[in-house]
């Protein structure tokens, strides 16, 4: 059983909740209990249908203002995955709410209203989707039932995506649309009966289809250690753990890995998957491994493998989005957690700031405020393990945290590095 | 609700996320009541630090109302795992004169249970406390964080949570605040329910169809017992039953069901047409009942 994890944006109008409320109808997710619940709070509004958001929009502020403020997790499954859905709002003011809840997602919904076509938050979604390298991404034209089903009007807001999926998008990110009308279901889980000119799979047979483990044979070996298991118990008196989740790439018995930063070679003595011994680690697991060679490792060092190539940065270009009301300050020092690996780091240079309305780079704005998103130079006071983000994107992000306010202020997208 | 095998990404998450929590904390506890979310807990940092011990006591909050096979259940479970447990009581907060013993027909110890809790969490200085709530659970609940970080009067803040970004947990807090932990986060009711059964794990005999003696109360069977406020008109009677979700007596409500055996109880869970919650009378008091006691410090 696999899981697919999707993320989805959207204001209240756009037919978002109708859209997931229909998965959960027709995938007989919702229980009595919590439809009946809905219903008679939305009769109690005076609402003349059963309003859906009030599924997912959990908290007493986004009830009274009818408006979803944070990311909602919706799951359901069918007997062949799990899902669950990472809902988030879609204004801008909620740029980082999105990202959050993309950070996890390997599908990107996009919903688009028939009636208005490709909108600018639209193209911000999108835009985020691409800068996260989400592989797959789906646009749900909505609402066809109100422009007659016509299939021109589908065709034209296909082609102007396409064009903005040409310049925002990368290679080997796939685009799909379909027509749907989730007032009633149309192209949801069943095919529409409205819509004969669509031959292509429905919504969930889509999402059905999707490969959750991607093949990732060629991704670099890291695995960051997060955790010392000393037991110092009957029969495991020497014993000693690297607890971590491997990263990317894959570890096996009797492999040899480089510790960073030390640089000291050992070769792998055993792998654990929790109580078990096994030949090899895969990517997401956690695992313990035991090396042959007695070696000081703490948290936050990392085990990789020389043929891999690896580096060691005291220096980063990022680009970051800023998720604080505080804006960034030059030359402050902030935290940088990199998977468990935490530095002190200091913002030098910010290169450029993205106008979110027109999604072009500027260079005059020089401070990050609430939801910017901007390339900046950082520099470490001590060396992180990471992979430039497009080319192994679970080895490239991290987190700036303020040091005052402990707040997560940031998430950065390695970009390039150099060992200054 | 259709998947029968558990999806063991989840156990790999959760695994992680309690040896984020051993490294970034410094007494950290997991909060043990006895039900299954908690013996699930239980099972994951078995794993997670084999073959080490788990490194955090398990923190038991007493309401004094506790089914009795709860309680047996859990001296069991700690001899068979070497944990150690702490309980605190609410009886001595109610004495120490510090939460006022609810009256009426619906008298019960949920809510008092808040404040043992926190004056449990300033005594041991504990700086995270691990908790089995799920996000699916109920919608106040679908928004929590994995780590959610509590004021030192061990609120929730809902508007100012910390954005957590792909698996990167963010432990930092200052001094006097602490952290609740949500290992289980993206699990459903029924991956915990697939995970005890491909695990072989123990659960308490009343998730298991029993004879009970049950009053019939708005729509609900109570189980009948000395805490629980009756009506003369609410008459007892016997018949067998089963909990789904386990609270302390006068908070959870029962199932009618022949189930006794953990495959039933899945096909009966698989085939439900009301939710979890729907038998947890603490829910009911108000539509935002949860998130109301959330931010007093529930967990």
């Amino acid at each position: 059983m696999d899981i697919l994890r999707i993320s989805t944006a959207g204001s209240v109008d756009d037919g978002k909740s109708t859209l997931i409320g229909r998965l959960l109808f027709d995938t007989r997710s919702i229980t009595d209990d919590k439809w009946e619940a809905i219903k008679t709070t939305s009769k109690r509004k005076g609402l003349d249908f059963t309003d859906l958001s009030l599924l997912t929009d959990g908290l007493i502020a986004e009830r009274e203002q009818g408006i979803t403020i944070d990311v909602a997790h919706i799951y359901f499954s069918t007997p062949r995955r799990k899902y669950i859905i990472m809902d988030s709002p879609g204004h801008v003011e909620y740029t980082r709410n999105m990202i959050t809840g993309a950070s996890n997602a390997s599908v990107s919904m996009i919903l688009v209203d028939a009636r208005k076509g490709v909108i600018e938050q639209t193209k911000r979604h999108f835009y985020i989707a691409s800068l996260l390298r989400i592989k797959h991404v789906v646009v749900c034209i909505n609402k066809m039932d109100l422009v007659n089903y016509n299939i021109s009007v589908f065709e034209d807001i296909k082609r102007d995506f396409e064009a903005i999926a040409a310049k925002v998008g990368f290679e080997g990110q796939e685009v799909k649309f379909i027509p749907l009308g989730a007032k009633d279901g149309d192209n949801i889980v069943f095919s529409s009966a409205n819509m004969p000119w669509f031959k292509e799979k429905t919504l969930l047979e889509w999402l059905e289809n999707i490969p959750v483990t991607e093949n990732n044979k060629t991704a670099p070996a890291r695995f960051p250690v997060q955790y010392i298991v000393r037991p110092h118990s009957n029969g495991f008196h020497d014993f000693r753990g690297y607890a971590g989740k491997v990263e990317s790439g894959s570890f096996e018995k009797g492999e040899e890995v480089v510790i960073l930063p030390s640089l000291r070679t050992a070769i792998i003595k055993s792998v654990y998957i929790n109580n078990e011994e096994k030949d090899r680690a895969m990517a997401k697991e956690s695992v313990v491994i035991t090396l042959e060679n007695d070696i000081d490792i703490s948290r936050g060092d990392m085990l990789v493998k020389s043929r891999d190539g690896f580096k060691q940065w005291g220096e980063l270009k990022a680009t970051i989005c800023w998720m604080d009301e505080t804006p960034m300050i030059a030359g402050k020092m902030y935290w940088l957690q990199h998977g468990p690996n935490r530095v002190k780091a200091k913002v030098i240079a910010v290169n450029n700031i993205l106008d979110i309305h027109t999604l072009e780079t500027g260079t005059e704005k020089k401070s990050f405020q609430l939801n910017d998103i901007g390339e900046v130079a950082l520099k470490l006071a001590k060396p992180v393990f990471a992979d430039p983000y497009n080319d192994n994107p679970p080895n490239g992000s991290f987190i700036l945290i303020d040091e005052f306010s402990n707040n997560t202020v940031a998430v950065g997208f390695v970009r390039e590095a150099s060992s200054k | 609700m259709s998947n029968k095998h558990f999806p063991r990404e989840l156990e790999h998450e959760a695994i992680y996320i309690l040896r984020e929590v051993a490294a970034q904390f410094e007494k950290p506890a997991i909060l043990f009541s006895g039900g299954k979310d908690s013996i699930t807990l239980v099972r994951l940092a078995q794993k997670a630090f084999y073959p080490g011990h788990i490194p955090f006591p398990l923190l038991h909050i007493d309401t004094g109302h506790n089914f009795p096979e709860t309680i047996e259940f859990r001296d069991w479970l700690v001899k068979e795992t070497g944990a150690k447990l702490i309980v605190r009581y609410v009886q001595d907060t109610i004495d120490q004169g510090k939460v006022k013993e609810e009256t009426g027909k619906y008298a019960s110890r949920n809510v008092l249970q808040t404040q043992t809790l926190l004056d449990a969490i300033e005594e041991l200085k504990l700086d995270a406390c691990i908790g089995g709530a799920r996000r699916d659970e109920e919608k106040a609940r679908a928004k929590e964080r994995v780590f959610s970080v509590r004021d030192t009067f061990g609120q929730w803040d809902s508007k100012k949570q910390r954005p957590e970004l792909f698996d990167m947990l963010n432990g930092k807090i200052g001094v006097g605040e602490n952290v609740r932990v949500f290992p289980i986060s993206n699990w459903t009711e029924l991956d915990v329910w697939n995970y005890i059964r491909e695990e072989g794990l123990k659960i308490p005999s009343i998730y298991f169809s029993h004879e009970r003696e049950i009053i019939e109360r708005d729509g609900l069977y109570w189980p009948y017992s000395d805490y629980l406020n009756t009506m003369a008109n609410e008459v007892p009677f016997k018949t067998k039953v089963r909990f789904r979700t386990v609270g302390d007596m006068t908070c959870t409500a029962a199932v009618i069901s022949g189930a006794d055996k953990i495959d039933q109880v899945i096909e009966e869970i698989l085939s439900a047409t009301i939710s979890e919650r729907g038998a947890r009378i603490d829910d009911k008091r108000s539509e935002a009942a949860m998130e109301s006691r959330k931010k007093e410090g529930y967990f």
